[in-house]
């Protein structure tokens, strides 16, 4: 049950927004200061995201084979590689990290 | 969704043939649809069923608000703060619309239907568009295309990972961060593909319209240092409230890094402008 509330909020916020932006006049949202915030939010909701998928183990920190496989990423990322290789490479090296370190 | 090329100025392209517009749309709808199946296979790693996951794709469409619910609720979040943490991200297609709706001129009856597709990749292909009748054109192409390739493969991706068992096993854990990642660099790297509606339009973007002047460049530094600044600030403050706080609830903490950073960003420039004034002053009394 939960879980559907969560993606009712969702639902609904995702597409307010869409919508919203469509709508209101343009003054509203382009002060620079709104501007900046919208460029900088999503980056900061970003990186906490990685970090926490990534070194949060319920309430511990733990650096195990998630991080071996999000490095890849970030290499494949800086060698251009397309979008569905980054993934792919990120899963099989962790995969790959957990299967040795059993 | 997923990696946005980067923004080409609206204006002072030259004229384009209609079949030449259709294949951008489609190619890009097409590679971006096809990761639907990452979302697939992550939303059933994370617990979620068959029908939530494909309702998320249908009715949220926007991949990486999809991709940070199910990662808070798989993690143990409390429903309210993982759709908070998915809201954050979606925050950016407002301003996507902002500039769509002046670029495409839709009629307000529809605007309800148009902006469930207002996301990356359909207005980077429409902002990229010449005139009103081209951009009108991406939109609708790239939309049909993404759209349905988005929940065909995240239906594929479900059943996949279902048929795969343990997903942690596979390491498909990792799927959503390194999504996040995939769409987090860019944004560090050039402000244009997190802020199409303050570049794409009107004026060519500096480095992008031919007018990549002295003048133009200090301020994309001082820009690109703010963003790094914000990233690695939001690490830091969502690792330091893991032990403390609930599932879902240290992202938003960690979201206050952008205005934290804005503000001090602010207090500096008027610091350094204070002390520039008191120089001037200094150098006329002697």
């Amino acid at each position: 049950m939960g879980v559907w509330i969560a993606i009712a909020v969702t639902v609904a916020g995702c597409y307010a927004v869409k919508l919203l932006g469509l709508s209101v006049p343009a003054a509203v949202l382009e002060r620079p200061l709104m501007r900046r915030l919208a460029a900088l939010v999503p980056i900061a909701a970003l990186a906490a995201l990685i970090a926490l998928q990534t070194f949060a183990d319920g309430r511990t920190l733990v650096v195990d084979a998630r991080a071996a496989g999000l490095a890849a990423a970030a290499v494949a990322l800086l060698l251009r590689a397309p979008f569905l290789v980054v993934v792919a490479v990120a899963v099989v090296v962790t995969a790959a990290v957990r299967a040795l370190t059993g | 969704m997923t990696t946005a090329p980067p923004q080409k100025p609206h204006s002072g392209l030259p004229p384009k043939p209609r079949s030449a517009v259709v294949r951008d749309a489609l190619g890009v709808g097409a590679a971006v649809g096809l990761s639907g199946f990452a979302f697939g296979v992550t939303s059933a790693g994370a617990g979620m069923t068959l029908a939530q996951t494909c309702v998320l794709s249908l009715l949220v469409f926007t991949g990486a608000s999809q991709f940070a619910l199910v990662g808070a609720l798989g993690a143990g979040g409390a429903p309210l703060p993982a759709a908070a943490g998915a809201l954050l991200l979606g925050v950016r297609n407002a301003f996507y619309g902002l500039r769509l709706s002046q670029v495409l001129g839709l009629p307000a009856a529809v605007r309800p239907l148009a902006a469930h597709w207002v996301i990356d990749e359909t207005s980077a292909v429409a902002l990229a568009q010449p005139d009103r009748r081209l951009a009108r054109l991406g939109f609708t192409v790239t939309g049909v295309t993404l759209y349905a390739g988005w929940n065909v493969t995240t239906l594929l991706g479900a059943l996949g990972a279902a048929a795969l068992g343990d997903p942690a096993a596979w390491g498909l854990d990792v799927a959503g961060p390194a999504v996040f990642l995939a769409l987090l660099l860019p944004m560090l790297r050039d402000r244009s593909a997190a802020a199409p509606s303050a570049r794409a339009g009107a004026a060519p973007a500096p480095g992008q319209g031919g007018e990549g002047t002295a003048t133009a460049r200090p301020a994309r530094a001082a820009l690109l240092r703010h963003e790094v600044a914000v990233a690695a600030l939001a690490v830091v403050l969502a690792l330091a409230c893991v032990p403390f706080l609930p599932a879902g609830v240290p992202v938003l903490v960690a979201v206050l890094a952008a205005p934290a950073v804005l503000a001090v960003a602010a207090l500096r420039s008027r610091a350094a402008a204070r002390r520039e004034r008191s120089a001037a002053a200094r150098a006329e009394e002697a």
